[in-house]
């Protein structure tokens, strides 16, 4: 990176710290910050959408698409997110694995399940043996995002169902008055009133999806608890910058940037709960009536 | 190996009682529920133990973020604002970190009168520092809970309590207190079911499962990992975890209706499950 890091045996103080702060690996340390957010950033419309569905299903006139939504609601609910972070990858490779294996090799007579190994024809692995590396820790991330997206749609659904049962109920019933179909009156009147009702319980679903992240290292993302941990453990002689055990100091990074997430979301959030606010029939929504024209 | 056989070997294989060895083929449906239901001992440990030593803690942190004078205040404030604002997965490996960090063979402490030697290799183990770091980590979420009920405990009430010569600790401890508890309690009720689900964190951040002693998920883990298939493992821990919140809620129901039993009937709220906080 600088000119001077050419011997890192000489450097002293300052300089060395430039230097070891610049190494390849630390470039590849700051850019996993970037992936983190890039994957809360991709999951979270994910969720959301999961969990606009899973609240439309459980509102719905059919007995068992109510009962597929509110019992993903609970079940995901009633369970530890981590058993399912671990659960649904798996599960979701070997479901998918099964499936083209169905339907590419039907002709193969061996079972699937053999002792403790999977089996499928290798025209049915996913991804393809033959793919670049690149291939498959992609597969591996996008494993990773439904996972997410999974747990996470179910706890959105919970807040969304909970915010169409918020919009008042006079405002549905003159809808109807109006001779609006129930089809109507849900893309008409409940969702756009909905939003204010959920914005509490999205922000706080935010806030639980940023603190899940780290658990991406548990499914082999290297993600910042890898590299922390990487670059943190102590490092003899044989390294251009021997150090000793600093993952403390990793850690206390970590927690930092993840404080500043937060705190930046919190802002960003009551922001939008005051934009969200105007023309609603709440206290907060009169208050902003009062103030005026939009600033 | 018969069922009962195998809950002998293995009903308390994770507190270290019974067989060493881990079945290592040919795992039977008993294997895995029996096994999985013994991890389920340390989960009960973290959640119990967290929760005891929070809830006291946290009622503290509620007064003191509640105070008026800046120097009990500030402090709660960013108490509460760490332990909330980052991952409870990356404390585990800031407190795990810190911990190993100590002196092998102890801390000198000189109080003038006695000297002593404050041991710290228990901090380093899953039992001790873990649970402190679950136990700092309640007490943070649980002292937002309490501050919520503290604050909106009616005014009236504090005004009758005037009224009638309370002041003091013994208005605190006759009417505000019972009050922001009821107030605050389906909250907390929540809190203690996520804090019972983030005791599976434990032996996957980085405290070691010493002599493969783990968790009901760190067992689980291991049979899917054995198998190859996670169909079996993750329904029985599933089917564990659901149990133990439909115990919770229970336990937690009663202490509400104890709690509310002065109310006229009309007034009582039920207890609403809500995924308010996870971590």
């Amino acid at each position: 990176m600088f000119d001077f890091c050419a011997d890192p045996d000489l450097l002293e103080g300052g300089r060395w710290l430039a230097c070891y702060m610049s190494t390849p690996k630390h470039m590849m340390f700051y850019q996993s910050f970037g992936l983190v957010i890039l994957l809360m950033l991709i999951t979270a419309p994910i969720a959301l959408g999961a969990g606009f569905l899973g609240a439309l299903a459980s509102r719905s006139h059919l007995a068992p698409l109510r009962w597929l939504g509110k019992g993903y609601t609970s079940i995901v609910r009633g369970v530890p997110d981590i058993a399912f972070f671990l659960f649904v990858p798996l599960a979701l490779d070997q479901g998918l694995e099964y499936l083209r294996h169905k339907v590419k090799c039907p002709d193969w007579d061996a079972p699937i399940r053999q002792g403790s190994d999977f089996v499928v024809c290798a025209e049915a692995k996913l991804p393809l043996s033959s793919t670049p590396q690149a291939w498959h820790e992609l597969y591996g991330v996008a494993l990773a995002i439904v996972a997410f997206a999974f747990v996470f749609g179910a706890f959105a659904a919970f807040v969304l169902s909970g915010a169409m049962n918020a919009v008042p109920r006079a405002q549905l019933e003159t809808a109807e008055a109006y001779g609006m179909s129930r089809a109507q009156v849900t893309r008409r009147i409940l969702v756009p009133q909905m939003w204010i009702y959920a914005l509490p319980g999205l922000s706080n679903l935010w806030m639980i999806l940023i603190k899940a992240t780290p658990l991406l290292f548990l499914l082999g993302v290297e993600d910042v608890v890898y590299w922390a941990r990487e670059l943190g453990g102590s490092k003899t002689s044989a390294y251009s910058y021997p150090h000793p055990d600093w993952r403390l100091w990793y850690f206390l990074a970590l927690l930092v940037f993840y404080l500043g997430v937060t705190r930046l979301s919190e802002i960003a959030f009551g922001r939008l709960t005051r934009r969200l606010s105007r023309g609603q029939a709440t206290a907060q929504g009169m208050k902003e009536v009062h103030k005026g024209a939009p600033a | 190996m018969s069922c009962i056989d195998t809950i002998q070997a293995y009903g308390l294989r994770s507190i270290g009682l019974g067989e060493r060895l881990l079945p290592r083929a040919d795992f039977t449906l008993c294997d895995q529920f029996v096994l999985i239901g013994s991890g389920m001992i340390w989960n009960l440990y973290f959640g119990l133990g967290a929760l005891l030593l929070g809830f006291w803690a946290s009622i503290a942190v509620a007064l003191a973020r509640n105070s008026e004078h800046w120097i009990l205040r500030k402090p709660a404030e960013w108490f509460v604002f760490i332990f909330r604002g980052s991952p409870l997965f990356i404390q585990f490996f800031f407190f795990y970190a810190l911990f190993t960090q100590l002196p092998r063979d102890g801390v000198p402490i000189n109080l003038g009168v006695v000297q002593f030697t404050a041991e710290t290799s228990w901090l380093t183990r899953a039992w001790g520092g873990a649970l402190i770091t679950l136990f700092l980590n309640t007490t943070a979420y649980a002292g937002e809970i309490f501050l919520g009920g503290l604050r909106s405990v009616p005014k009236g009430d504090l005004e009758a309590a005037d009224a009638y010569g309370f002041s003091g600790w013994k208005k605190f401890r006759r009417i505000t207190f019972p009050t922001m508890l009821r107030l605050a309690w389906p909250a907390y009720t929540n809190e203690a079911i996520f804090l019972f689900h983030a005791t599976t964190l434990v032996y996957f951040s980085s405290f070691p499962a010493r002599q493969q002693q783990g968790d009901a998920l760190y067992y689980a883990d291991y049979f899917a990992s054995k198998t190859f298939n996670p169909f079996i493992p993750y329904p029985i821990l599933a089917m564990y975890f659901i149990l133990l919140t439909l115990a919770v809620v229970a336990i937690y129901g009663a202490i509400y209706r104890r709690l509310n039993r002065h109310l006229p009937s009309n007034q009582k709220r039920r207890i609403r499950f809500r995924p308010q906080l996870v971590r």
